[in-house]
């Protein structure tokens, strides 16, 4: 057996399928995008160096892309502060054990595995101004000719994406977190108990700090998926009305499919990887104190 | 002992209110697809549908593409999650198994698609498609599906061999049995679990794909339920019922199999998570 599986043509056979496969159509498009990125190009004239001046437009001289790097960190704020919190709380409920655990965990979990597409569609209808179901409740509990134009109007139509984005995803981190709950050793709780430490001691003493790593994972998770969020704001608003809703992915999109600038759209499309690898970074290097921490308990 | 219940009640309170919160827009959803635009656009846009109008579905099968859609929807997914399946279970099994130089340098690249957003390479990806002819056919699609599946499963699937002892599969293979044999025959079997696990990761991902399929396909004959969805609403914009039913009729598969899987569907969206 060890001889067999040190044979350099069975190696071969079983991990080229899968690394062609890789590199033909994740790799090297990834690098070509890099290499466009500093090109001054539209797919079918020639292609002009340009250097970094691609990157510099984004922030000098293009009128919507700082607007688009504002909503995306909205984003990555509304996914941190309250989509996680929400998430956590949930999980500390669930994983104590309540009656029903299992219908919540599961009704929670719900939105996830279902198509942005969809999910966007049914909050359009949800916001709409005449018909949708926010406007009805507002008229329901006081203003009766309540018709506000959520979508509609540049004031409150990225917001008006938030909701569903954070929506949708709540269930996903809370499992995650709840996975991570019930993986603590019991011996841990046993411990505190008979040092006679209350509910609250043990959250924040106990479960909070071992749970560490796996906040961070969910952090990094819910700021990378803002930073790339594409497929509700596209089907939503499509970056309107007036570009007010444009995250970064909208404005690349429009920018390599529409206005065929190849060039400039690759450069915003690396940056938002750029931008992914130095969050990550980040919340590494933040939580890694909190790591350690973890490990000392 | 009161102040117990109340916090008892109040946590029940919050577990009530963020589970109707979820369901809410889902059973709308259900509701006002079986609804006529009267009822929706007047008198009744909460309650259940006082005449229940499943001609909407009627419509949304016999009038319009939506089976093509959905059929074609079948199709990648079902051909990615077999395909992408075996070829990641072939490469974990060199990574995690055999023994070579570079098996942690490929395992590291492998790592880093899952950190790469797909946008990234969405261009260059397109044009090489484009190049190679199969922009505009199945394998258009097919091929960048199966390609995006690969890294999340080698994760799992790595992980999972490293779990289990060698010996296992070292007392069933033996030596003289070949290694195809021997891997189609015993060890697939074992990694069944794991295997499943990224299968329902993989097949979530790619049913509800939008942004490859609303870019690389152009012809209706090849394109995807939510693709179709997208275009089917703006025809109808007026006909709410009719594009809710198709809605309910995209979203059915997924929920399905996460009925009927619940723990095996939360157990490898979280295995997706913690790798990643």
């Amino acid at each position: 057996m060890k001889k067999m599986l040190g044979r350099k043509r069975y190696v071969a056979v079983f991990i080229l399928p899968a690394l062609l496969l890789f590199c033909c159509f994740t790799l090297i498009p990834l690098f070509i995008s890099g290499f466009y990125s500093l090109f001054d190009y539209n797919g079918i004239g020639t292609m002009t160096f340009v250097g970094i001046k691609n990157y510099i437009k984004m922030f000098n001289g293009d009128r919507y892309f700082p607007t688009a790097i504002k909503n995306s960190l909205l984003l990555v704020a509304g996914s941190v502060f309250i989509q996680l919190p929400v998430s956590l709380i949930l999980a500390l409920i669930l994983a104590k054990g309540v009656k029903g655990e299992k219908f919540f965990r599961t009704v929670y979990f719900l939105p996830v595995v279902i198509s942005s597409m969809v999910i966007g569609q049914l909050w359009l209808k949800m916001f709409n101004s005449d018909y949708g179901l926010v406007n009805f409740f507002i008229r329901m509990f006081g203003n009766k000719d309540f018709d506000y134009s959520w979508l509609a109007t540049p004031k409150t139509a990225f917001f008006t994406t938030m909701v569903p984005a954070i929506w949708q995803y709540i269930g996903y981190h809370m499992l995650i977190f709840y996975a991570g709950i019930k993986s603590i050793p019991t011996d841990y709780y046993e411990a505190a108990q008979i040092d006679g430490a209350n509910k609250r001691q043990v959250n924040f003493k106990i479960t909070l700090p071992l749970l560490a790593p796996v906040i961070k994972t969910c952090v990094i998770f819910a700021i990378t998926g803002s930073l790339r969020a594409f497929d509700l704001i596209y089907v939503m608003t499509g970056g309107g009305p007036n570009h007010a809703s444009e995250v970064p992915a909208t404005l690349m999109y429009t920018n390599l499919f529409r206005k065929g600038l190849y060039g400039y759209g690759s450069a915003q499309a690396f940056f938002i990887v750029v931008e992914c690898l130095i969050f990550t970074v980040i919340v590494n290097k933040l939580f890694k104190k909190a790591e350690e921490n973890a490990s000392a308990i | 002992m009161t102040k117990k219940k109340f916090f008892h009640g109040v946590r029940t309170v919050i577990l009530i209110i963020i589970a109707a919160a979820q369901l809410f827009p889902l059973y709308w959803l259900f509701t006002y697809s079986l609804k006529g635009n009267v009822e929706i656009f007047s008198d009744n846009i909460i309650g259940l549908p006082k005449v229940w109008r499943w001609e909407n579905y009627t419509t949304a099968f016999t009038q319009t593409n939506l089976v093509k859609y959905f059929l074609n929807s079948v199709f990648y997914s079902f051909f990615t999650v077999v395909i992408a399946g075996f070829i990641s279970a072939m490469a974990a099994y060199a990574i995690a198994r055999m023994e070579w130089k570079l098996k942690h340098v490929i395992f590291g690249v492998f790592a880093l698609g899952i950190m790469i957003p797909a946008q990234a390479a969405l261009l260059p990806l397109f044009q090489i498609l484009d190049k190679t002819g199969l922009k505009g056919g199945y394998l258009g699609l097919l091929i960048p599906y199966i390609t995006g599946a690969l890294p999340m499963s080698i994760m799992i699937l790595t992980g999972f061999y490293r779990s289990i002892p060698r010996e296992i599969e070292e007392a069933a293979c033996i030596d003289g049995c070949g290694i195809f044999r021997c891997f189609i025959s015993i060890i697939l079997p074992i990694i069944k679990s794991a295997l499943a696990t990224a299968s329902i990761f993989t097949f979530i991902n790619t049913w509800n794909e939008l942004m490859l399929a609303n870019t690389f396909v152009d012809s209706e004959k090849y394109r995807t339920l939510p693709v179709g969805i997208m275009s089917f609403a703006g025809q109808y914009s007026t006909d709410w019922g009719l594009i809710g039913a198709g809605m309910v009729i995209a979203t059915l598969p997924t929920i399905v199999i996460y009925f009927m899987l619940s723990n095996q569907v939360q157990e490898s969206l979280v295995a997706g998570a913690v790798k990643g």
